[in-house]
């Protein structure tokens, strides 16, 4: 095996200019090798920068400071040995399946012959023989995502990168092309040496990967690295498996805890300045009530009830630790552990429940606390939401301040702790008529 | 950005419907003409008010102006909420209503103005008023027929689960209609009423001032300034006029449409996360306004007391399409069989006796080199106008700025930059066969450009980044990437560039600077010259002859484009 990585980025980081002068971080001390033979998986939550990174492989844009280097040489533009795959397929509806395909060998003005030999090789490959003349629209999405690989391995690129090629398709379908895939890539069928896989499915991670980089957000940066010497194929029900996946669980759970933590657009955290996920009170209550219920009895293993609510981890985080955030239960170790007011709350009738989630939100939420306040002194019982997303722009950015005032928002009305009028952006303590 | 749709159904090239219609429309036009024409004389002594190009009159005339602009707007509004209805509840009634609509849409409005202005002077008893009514439903027709089909359209398309609910809750059709049916056209119908408002300066200016025979209309208007500085080859004046109309045009788009649309947003049925809530300062101000709560206050009491007044049906509703009975249906082909024979008769018997057949040729001739002149004006414009188009779609932010300033030209009348022109040619001697034809497209390329920017902003970023990443460059990308993506959007851009084109060739094909008159050969200063000169045959002869070619030209290569487009080239 040839010694000098396939790719190799050192110290990348990236950030975008925010419109009041200063500047948005999304990636940080970003450090990654890909070696001939190896599939890498980025796992991480939306906003972890992974996408982000991979389009900075990808030379679609530029990084901010660090080095990317692909077999040795920077990378400056759109390197011709690296080629993409995309969520939404992004098929160009008005060319056939061959067209779609052919376009990349077109773009290096290869001869006709040549690329209709080369295209038909891949269409064959992928499983598409037969479909040439088919429009994307004609094409279900497992068979457009086929075309989207077809059209990637066409190129014969040294590196693919593929960003969540299976979160748009149904579980079925995102299973037999995971399958073909492996298959293909372990019999060294497909012409390409390196892959790097983005994804926010844990399982899908430790199927594919040979090493998995576990990504934190705010800003992006590399958690930790766990490498997978499971032979392929491997087994969803394997306990060393099912170990693993029990594993990245447990890191990604780890975070700073309450009070430590220096950054300030994380959570738990304290004071008005801490921006909010907005989750809404359905699924907190629903949450709260699959992990009351047999057989978790009020404590749950998070891969366990992820898999058993088919929630995948960017959905069930946010959900967990918002309740973690107002006190209704624990996570750690990969644990998600109700509190007694946690359990009440999901034996309670409406109204007992409207009752804990008030007092809970008053006391956790300060920004909901904060709202409550200046009501309650005001004569007039009322307050423009501007007065609370100017306060809330001196911690956070703009957009982080209005998703943390909706989720107030919502809790607010759920627990009855004041009225919200989105037509004249009005918070008063009235109902309204 | 919500585009205007041209087409509502792809059915055959031309239905019978079609020609039914054509002959119901034509007829009523000739019909219009033969009435009006018998009332010519006493109207000669007709008094007009002294009109005065002092600047300090025009905030007076711009307002004038704009009264007839929203009174048209008002008419348009009703007409929209009963035709369509009509059309859209009523099968029989809906397949000739539909094809009638797209007839109406091609009869070039310019040249139809000289024959309502006598009409409708003869049916009011004050003359001024007369001629009001004339010039604002010479605005209405400009901005009728496209709400009209929105509004069909949208009638058409409410989903069924709505539907379901309204009929399984047994609200009246009345509360069905406020409840259900306006607020999910309403969207689209604001969306085309600002591009009928666009529409309908080019013809307020145009049917202010309106010379038929020997009687000479001049109603107190920016349009009737604008008349009288040509008149006197005032270019100062002109540049007054120009100031205001740009003043009016951004007071009622900041005031009026933009409130409307930020307003309109709630009635959208697809809400797509992450869209951006359009925002307006007339609207939160009118929110917080106490008298305007109150006002909408009393407007929602109105509707609610209606809706009771109305009783609900004790029977679950029929279906929104009824199978006619056969009585009524026999009924109903007697009405459009007599309409169609007296559209016939009206043509035969008036027209075509009266007409030779080398002048029938001779228009032919004349709307072939009009043709000519609007698919070479609009090639040219794409030429220009799609590439900066597409450029500027690609960066948000340069569209941000670009995208109003086309907005706003497409709503600037540009007649009022004619005398400019004319000046100019007549200055330095130029051939009016080419120079005046640029007029024919100056207000209505902006289509073209707007739809363009809407269309490459549109494209995903993921397509983009496929692009980028194949390293598709060049023609190549042009070819694969850019022009089809834009296409669909481009088309309905063009149509409406064209159809514009043919209406604006009635002005500015003939065109005068004080004494002196410029004119291109072409069917629209044909129509011009028939109408100066109160010849009532030639008007009509040339009217039908236009919306003839508008029409085929429509069916036989704008229609099957727009479809073609929409299959094959849209996003989804």
């Amino acid at each position: 095996m040839n010694n000098s990585p396939l790719l190799q980025c050192t110290d990348v980081r990236k950030a975008f200019p925010k419109p009041d002068g200063a500047e948005l971080l999304v990636l940080e001390g970003m450090n990654l090798e890909l070696r001939e033979g190896q599939i890498v998986g980025l796992l991480g939550r939306s906003g972890s920068g992974k996408s982000t990174l991979l389009r900075l492989i990808a030379g679609l844009s530029e990084p901010s400071a660090g080095n990317l280097r692909y077999m040795g040489k920077p990378i400056l533009g759109p390197a011709p040995g690296i080629a993409m795959v995309f969520q939404s397929f992004a098929l160009f509806p008005w060319l056939t399946v061959f067209e779609n395909v052919a376009l990349g060998l077109e773009a290096q003005r290869m001869s006709r012959p040549e690329i209709r030999t080369r295209s038909l090789a891949a269409i064959d490959l992928i499983g598409l023989d037969g479909f040439e003349s088919a429009y994307p629209r004609e094409l279900s999405g497992g068979m457009r995502q086929r075309v989207g690989f077809a059209r990637a391995l066409v190129v014969h690129p040294n590196i693919l990168l593929m960003d969540e090629p299976f979160s748009a398709l149904d579980v079925l379908t995102a299973e037999t092309l995971r399958t073909d895939f492996l298959d293909l890539w372990s019999e060294g069928r497909m012409p390409i040496k390196g892959v790097i896989l983005v994804t926010h499915n844990i399982e899908e991670a430790v199927l594919m990967c040979d090493r998995v980089l576990v990504f934190g957000s705010n800003p992006g940066r590399i958690l930790s690295e766990i490498k997978v010497n499971l032979p392929q194929p491997r087994n969803r029900l394997d306990p060393s498996f099912r170990e693993l996946v029990e594993r990245i669980y447990v890191e990604m759970t780890v975070r700073p805890a309450a009070g430590t933590a220096g950054r300030k657009e994380n959570f738990p955290g304290l004071g008005i300045g801490s921006a909010l996920p907005h989750v809404s009170s359905n699924l907190l209550a629903g949450l709260m009530e699959a992990v009351a219920a047999p057989p978790f009895n009020g404590k749950a293993d998070l891969p366990e009830i992820a898999s058993d609510l088919t929630m995948e981890i960017d959905e069930l985080f946010p959900v967990a630790e918002t309740l973690q955030m107002l006190r209704f239960a624990e996570v750690e170790g990969g644990d998600l552990k109700l509190t007694e007011d946690g359990l009440a709350f999901a034996h309670a009738a409406l109204d007992e429940r409207k009752r804990i989630f008030l007092r809970h939100l008053l006391t956790y939420v300060p920004l909901a606390a904060h709202v409550r306040r200046v009501l309650d002194e005001r004569a007039s019982h009322s307050a423009r939401k501007s007065r609370f997303i100017d306060e809330l722009e001196d911690f956070m950015s703009e957009e982080a301040a209005e998703q943390s005032l909706r989720a107030v928002v919502s809790w607010g009305r759920y627990a009855e702790a004041f009225a919200y009028d989105d037509e004249n952006a009005m918070f008063s303590l009235e109902n309204p008529t | 950005m919500k585009r205007f749709q041209p087409f509502v159904f792809l059915s055959d090239i031309a239905s019978r419907w079609d020609v039914l219609a054509f002959i119901v429309v034509i007829g009523l036009v000739v019909f219009l003409g033969e009435t009006s024409r018998g009332l010519f004389a006493p109207l000669t002594a007709l008094q007009t008010m002294p009109m005065s190009l002092d600047p300090a009159h025009l905030p007076e005339y711009a307002a004038r102006t704009t009264f007839r602009m929203f009174a048209a707007l008002g008419l348009s509004l009703l007409f929209t909420l009963t035709y369509a209805t009509w059309a859209a509840k009523s099968e029989r009634a809906g397949r000739l209503l539909v094809p009638i609509l797209d007839i109406l849409q091609s009869v070039p409005i310019l040249g139809f103005i000289s024959i309502t202005v006598v009409f409708f002077m003869s049916l009011a008893p004050g003359r001024v008023l007369g001629a009001e009514f004339a010039a604002i439903f010479a605005i209405f027709t400009s901005q009728a027929w496209n709400m009209a089909f929105s509004f069909y359209q949208s009638l058409r398309t409410i989903p069924t689960e709505l539907i379901e609910a309204a009929e399984s809750f047994r609200l009246s059709p009345w509360m069905r209609f406020w409840q259900l049916e306006v607020p999910f056209g309403m969207p689209a119908l604001i969306w085309n009423m600002m591009m009928s408002m666009s529409g309908g300066w080019f013809f307020v200016v145009a049917s202010e001032s309106i010379s038929v025979g020997h009687t000479t209309v001049a109603l107190p208007g920016v349009g009737s300034y604008i008349a009288l500085a040509i008149e006197q080859k005032n270019l100062v004046a002109i540049g007054w006029a120009i100031a205001t109309m740009m003043i009016v045009i951004l007071l009622y788009d900041q005031l009026l449409f933009r409130p409307l649309v930020a307003w309109v947003d709630r009635f959208r049925v697809e809400q797509e996360p992450g869209v951006r809530v359009p925002d307006s300062w007339a609207l939160t101000m009118m929110r917080r306004s106490r008298l305007i709560h109150a006002a909408t206050v009393a407007f929602h009491a109105a509707v609610m007391l209606t809706s009771r007044a109305v009783k609900r049906r004790d029977e679950p509703l029929k279906p929104l399409v009824e199978r006619p009975k056969r009585s009524s249906d026999l009924l109903w082909v007697l009405l459009i069989v007599a309409a169609v024979v007296a559209g016939l008769w009206h043509i035969v018997v008036v027209l075509i006796q009266n007409t030779p057949l080398k002048e029938a040729l001779q228009v032919c001739g004349l709307a072939t080199l009009t043709m000519l002149r609007v698919f070479v004006l609009i090639a040219l414009a794409s030429a220009v106008w799609v590439p900066i188009g597409v450029w500027v779609g690609m960066r948000p932010r340069a569209a941000q700025i670009v995208q109003p300033v086309a907005q706003f030209m497409a709503a600037f009348p540009a007649n009022l930059l004619f005398p400019i022109a004319v000046f100019a040619i007549v200055r330095w001697k130029l051939n009016p066969d080419v120079y005046l034809s640029p007029l024919m497209i100056l207000g209505t390329q902006w289509y073209i450009l707007f739809n363009v920017i809407a269309g490459a902003s549109a494209i995903p970023a993921e397509m983009r980044y496929v692009a980028a990443n194949f390293r598709v460059t060049g023609w190549l990308w042009w070819r694969k990437v850019a022009l089809p993506a834009i296409l669909p959007f481009y088309v309905t851009g063009a149509i409406t560039a064209s159809g514009g084109s043919w209406n604006a060739a009635i002005v500015a094909e003939l065109a005068t600077w004080g004494d002196t008159q410029v004119q291109a050969r072409g069917l629209g200063s044909y129509i011009a010259e028939a109408t100066t000169a109160g010849d009532f045959h030639r008007i009509v002869l040339g009217i039908g002859t236009m919306s003839l070619f508008v029409v085929i030209i429509n069916r036989l290569f704008w229609r099957p484009l727009y479809f073609y487009a929409e299959r094959k080239y849209r996003l989804t």
